[in-house]
């Protein structure tokens, strides 16, 4: 039997023109990918077509084989952590978490204690009455991880996760990220613009320019290419900023 | 965030535009009171203001109930709408009501809703055979939702718009069901803009006057602002006028403090057209009962403008736009708005600010005082009515013959006065986040003082002083209030020519005006939010 | 072009406090008065224009909103008003006016002034009067009404939009109309006739607007609203309703204030107010009857209108000892 893909994009259109993008490629489970790419070149795009909240214009979407092209968000086994805004401001952090578990909120002992669990396995055991505005930037992140580790769905959307966190801080996430991945089992990709991070994390790159996939390639020595123009361009600018 | 230095200048400033604030208000009642040596009140009046009294705070209680009730779903209705096609012109049509006169106004909702009214019309072809009538509470009611229901989504939206979009992701990604989000995400945003909203519309209707005595079928429907109006004109009693008003003004104080209406740090503001897209609610299925909803409300709104509109058509314009009267009337009328807008947007900043200044240092009675008395500011001055600060004026003046700038700067200051409350609401989120976005930036590049104010504050309040701005103009071309007493051939304002028209048969020109009128305030509205759109998209 | 048509009123516009024409005369008169007698279409302007020529003066007009306002206004400013003739009280204020003790008496022959029931007072001269009346739309009632009982015990689905007596004069008059014919039992008529009232409104713009809106086939005014509709709309659609009893009359009145600026030319106005230069301004402008000889010959509308045989007046003494009691009646009657 062979194993279906942890997702798979065919021949996925969105919008058109200049604006435009269109995007096919498939990943196996369990692995990390790092999505690159100059700013406005449809990074978020792609991701935002994985979690549902864009729909193709044409092209089918799979996640472990089965087609989510016209499912809601909630329905397709995808967790996300954005950069910023992770966690409802006017809620407190165990609220925040056990949403990810029954977005109606209603939640049994035990599902309570699946809460307290994934703050601990974060490194914030008491943190669950807590108000979001009074932790730090890290320390929102980690809450936003530990929904996901909850919810331990099968596919990890991460747009730019860990920027403006400082480098000591986003290595240290960047692990923890992975650490759970493992645990959860789940496939990940993760949107970021920088270069060693997704070398430190990423087994593979897709690199996105201009609406379509530059490149798809393992990440070993993918940053040492001369062949792409676009990812000189992109190195280039990103190495004088 | 703020510099000591800033700190300091915001509060002297503070106290000094409270201080022009409560010499405003009092000054007159005072002058008032020494006038006229107040008679009080005898027992049989006792009854009588008691009975009026219950009144008063019955209609303005409902119609602030009904007003909210329908704008909370309508507001979340539109923010889960970020696009549909005349979404923006929806948005400027709900300012439009402020600016229209009250009579106006209950003539658009009677050919909507009375006797010989559209909805009766239609009721009489499926067969209904007695009229129903509006005339009583439900007329009231009517009308005041018809004036606050805008008012008050308008308030409300923009606190669901300045969510962040990845409130909605998150909430699409988690699966929250409408109910859920509404109890968990939306209603905790609006909260604190509704209860500002239904303050403000609950002083509104309390102070309600011409649209209670003509909509509420007899003398059973008289509110206290009648009685004050009474009092000073027919009765000609300022001692009593007076001393109405400052139970008037204690009245609503108490229930709105007591249900909290007052203290809430009102947010409201910039309604930036652009919301957040909703991948939350992309279904179709959320898209029917939504789009019932807002085509609902639009009709509720648009159908009284619209019959103001085509009686308005129905007047000799050609005519009207070529009498020099009507040219000057719009001049004075615009003149005079613009200086009581600038004057209120002046005032409300000075008090926006100090606010904030005081509420940065928590624990101190000063402060606490300073705090209160900026937000009450904005409450107050509505609830004075302004025919009794123009007598109070006018006395203080020793008459207005012959002299023009002083009955011009005295509707001004009243007018100004009037709009407070409506510019606070809308600058005080603005001001709120500025502080908070650019705060921190501004005092580490050494940005501070009236630098600051004009390369960082201002502009990034910009959207919020335009509407703001627009608010108060509105407000004042509609009003006729402050203008009554003074009234001499050289001031005439729009809405004076309006009822100066009504007063002698001229109906079919005073629609026209009304129309030319209504078309002035959605004019100006419709700069205001693209002017604010322009900007604050600059800025985000 | 149309749109360059309205420029140069829209320039004259941008600078409207200067607008009203510098006369060079040594004489000045300043008029208060109530707004619609000097607005644009009314008899002020042509009445400024006949005065001016006779008197070599410079006549002022200020406007307020209403005769109620006048009097306050009078009452605000007490001797600092500037003004010499206070024009536009109504009979039912005139005790009020008089004890302010503002005003001076005329010394007048008032010979020429004829008001039915004959009205004489030393100090304050009628310029014009009219009846209150019932005015109906006949496209929505074939036979209006031909007595205030008939009004009273009338179809109640059949409905009538009137005043409020506190805070409007045609209020205060249908008020004292009532009490006229049916003195001790005014209030039980009221009662009866509340289930025919439509709505009470503030003023008389409101329930006019009511009425010409179809709103309501009837609304109080007076006698003469027919005559606008037919000399200026062309149209026999309102009618005034001839009441058997007879109607109340409300005369307005100006007079002299004590601390005029120039006596004389006040008194020559009062004069020239009795006079046809005056008197022709009133019927087609202020829409009222003249209260002194005209020498023009009247729309033939005029000839239309109901002349009540019967005039009801009380004495602005008794109005003002009992206003407030009648109108402590009429809430107690309207609130049931």
């Amino acid at each position: 039997m062979t194993q279906e893909p942890a997702i798979a994009f065919d021949g996925v259109v969105y919008g058109i023109g200049d604006l435009g993008a269109e995007f096919s490629f498939r990943r196996e489970p369990g692995t990390v990918t790092a999505i690159l790419g100059p700013s406005g070149a449809g990074k978020s795009t792609l991701l935002n077509l994985a979690a549902g909240f864009l729909t193709p214009d044409s092209g089918r979407i799979r996640i472990d084989g089965r087609d989510v092209t016209g499912l809601a968000p909630a329905e397709r086994g995808v967790s996300m952590v954005f950069q910023d805004n992770n966690l409802f401001a006017h809620l407190d952090i165990r609220t925040n978490i056990g949403l990810g578990l029954n977005p109606s909120l209603r939640l049994d002992a035990a599902a309570w204690a699946q809460v307290e669990n994934a703050l601990e396995r974060v490194g914030l055991a008491g943190f669950g009455k807590r108000m979001p505005a009074t932790l730090s930037g890290g320390e929102r992140q980690r809450v936003a991880l530990a929904r996901a580790f909850a919810r331990r769905r099968p596919l990890l959307l991460l747009d730019e996760p860990f920027d403006g966190l400082g480098p000591g801080l986003a290595a240290d996430m960047l692990g923890l990220m992975l650490e759970i991945r493992a645990e959860v089992g789940a496939t990940v990709l993760m949107v970021t613009h920088d270069p060693d991070e997704a070398r430190a994390a990423a087994g593979e790159i897709l690199f996105i320019a201009r609406g379509r996939i530059a490149a798809d390639a393992p990440a070993a020595g993918f940053f040492e290419r001369r062949d792409l123009p676009d990812l000189e361009a992109y190195l280039g600018g990103a190495a004088k900023n | 965030m703020l510099t000591r230095a800033e700190h300091r200048t915001s509060r002297v400033a503070g106290i000094a535009a409270l201080l022009c604030v409560g010499l405003a208000l009092a000054a007159p009642l005072a002058v008032l009171l020494s006038h006229g040596g107040g008679t009080g009140v005898s027992s049989s009046q006792g009854d009588y203001l008691l009975r009026i009294t219950r009144f008063t705070l019955l209609q303005a209680g409902l119609s602030t109930l009904l007003s909210l009730l329908f704008a909370v779903p309508l507001a979340r209705a539109l923010a889960r709408r970020p696009v549909f096609p005349g979404r923006r012109w929806l948005i400027s049509l709900f300012a439009v009501p402020l600016g229209l006169p009250p009579l106006v106004a209950a003539l658009g909702l009677i050919e909507i809703w009375g006797r010989n009214g559209i909805a009766n019309k239609g009721l009489g072809l499926l067969g209904a055979e007695t009229p129903f009538s509006i005339y009583g509470l439900s007329g009231i009611l009517i009308a005041h939702v018809f004036f606050n229901l805008p008012l008050a989504i308008r308030l409300i939206l923009p606190a669901l718009e300045r969510l962040p979009p990845e409130y909605w992701k998150t909430a699409a990604n988690l699966g929250m069901g409408g109910l859920s989000l509404f109890r968990l995400v939306e209603w905790p945003a609006m909260r604190r803009s509704a209860a500002g909203a239904a303050g403000l519309v609950f002083m509104l209707c309390a102070t309600s006057f011409t649209l209670v005595l003509v909509l509420g079928g007899g003398p059973a429907a008289t509110t206290l602002e009648v009685a004050i109006y009474q009092a000073l004109r027919f009765d000609f009693d300022p001692g009593r006028a007076v001393l109405l008003s400052l139970i008037q003004v204690g009245l609503t104080l108490v229930v709105m403090l007591a249900l909290k209406l007052i203290s809430a740090p009102t947010e409201a503001g910039d309604t930036k057209g652009g919301a957040s897209n909703r991948p939350d609610v992309s279904g179709g299925v959320h898209a029917v009962p939504d789009a019932m909803l807002i085509g609902l409300g639009g009709v509720f709104v648009g159908a009284p403008m619209a019959a103001v509109l085509v009686s308005g058509l129905n007047a000799d314009m050609s005519r009207l736009l070529g009498d020099a009267l009507f040219w000057r009337a719009a001049t004075t009328s615009l003149l005079i708005g613009l200086a009581a807008a600038s004057l209120s947007v002046m005032l409300a900043s000075l008090l926006v600010r100090a606010r904030y200044s005081a509420d940065a240092r928590p624990g101190s009675a000063m402060m606490g005082l300073l705090a209160g008395l900026s937000s009450a500011a904005g409450s107050l001055t509505l609830l004075v009515p302004p025919v009794v600060l123009g007598a109070g004026w006018f006395l203080m003046l020793g008459g207005g013959t012959g002299q023009l700038l002083a009955p011009l700067a005295v509707i001004t200051l009243v007018n100004a006065l009037m709009a407070l409350p409506f510019v606070m609401r809308v600058m005080e989120p603005a001001h709120q986040g500025t502080m908070e976005r650019n705060g921190r930036l501004s005092m580490s590049l050494g940005l501070v003082g009236l630098n600051r104010l004009w390369q960082i504050d201002m502009p990034a309040m910009l959207p919020a002083l335009a509407t703001g701005f627009v608010f108060a103009v509105a407000l004042s071309l509609g009003d006729l209030g402050a203008i009554a007493l003074f009234g001499s051939d050289r001031i005439v304002t729009l809405p004076w020519l309006l009822y100066q028209k009504l007063g002698s048969y001229r109906t079919s020109d005073a629609a026209g005006l009304a129309l030319l009128l209504g078309g002035l305030t959605m004019g100006l509205m419709i700069l205001a939010d693209r002017l604010g759109n322009r900007n604050g998209s600059g800025l985000r | 072009m149309r749109k360059y048509r309205f420029l140069p009123s829209a320039l004259a516009a941008l600078f409207p406090f200067i607008a009203t024409p510098a006369v060079s005369a040594d004489k000045a008169l300043t008029v208060y008065t109530y707004e619609s007698f000097i607005a644009e279409w009314g008899p002020g302007p042509k009445i400024e224009a006949a005065f001016e020529a006779e008197c070599g003066c410079d006549l002022k007009w200020v406007g307020v909103a209403d005769g109620v306002a006048l009097l306050n206004r009078l009452k605000l400013e007490g001797d600092k008003a500037e003004a010499g003739i206070v024009l536009g009280l109504d009979t039912n204020l005139v005790a009020e006016a008089r004890a302010t003790g503002l005003f001076e008496a005329h010394g007048l022959d008032t010979s020429a002034v004829q008001i039915p029931g004959g009205f004489s007072d030393d100090v304050f001269i009628p310029y014009d009067y009219g009846h209150f009346a019932v005015i109906y739309d006949s496209e929505a009632i074939g036979t209006p009404p031909a007595s205030l009982k008939e009004l009273v015990e009338g179809d109640p689905e059949q409905k009538i939009v009137i005043q409020d007596p506190r805070t409007s004069t045609p209020g205060l008059g249908l008020l004292l109309w009532m009490k006229s014919v049916y003195g001790e039992d005014a209030a039980q008529a009221w009662q009866k006739l509340s289930k025919r009232v439509l709505t009470v409104t503030p003023g008389w713009s409101e329930a006019y607007g009511l009425f010409t809106s179809g709103e309501a086939p009837m609304v109080l005014s007076y006698t003469t609203s027919p005559a606008y509709h037919m000399v200026a709309e062309e149209t026999n659609r309102y009618q005034a309703a001839e009441f058997s009893e007879g109607h109340y009359l409300q005369i307005e009145v100006a007079g002299l204030l004590a601390n005029a600026p120039d006596k004389e030319l006040a008194r020559q106005f009062l004069g020239f107010m009795m006079t046809p230069g005056f008197q022709n301004e009133i019927p087609t402008n202020n829409w009222m009857m003249p209260a002194a000889p005209v020498t023009m010959d009247l729309p033939e509308a005029f000839s239309k209108l109901v002349s009540p045989e019967t005039t009801f007046l009380y004495s602005p003494e008794e109005v003002a000892e009992n206003r407030a009691a009648w109108i402590e009646e009429w809430l107690g009657a309207m609130s049931r």
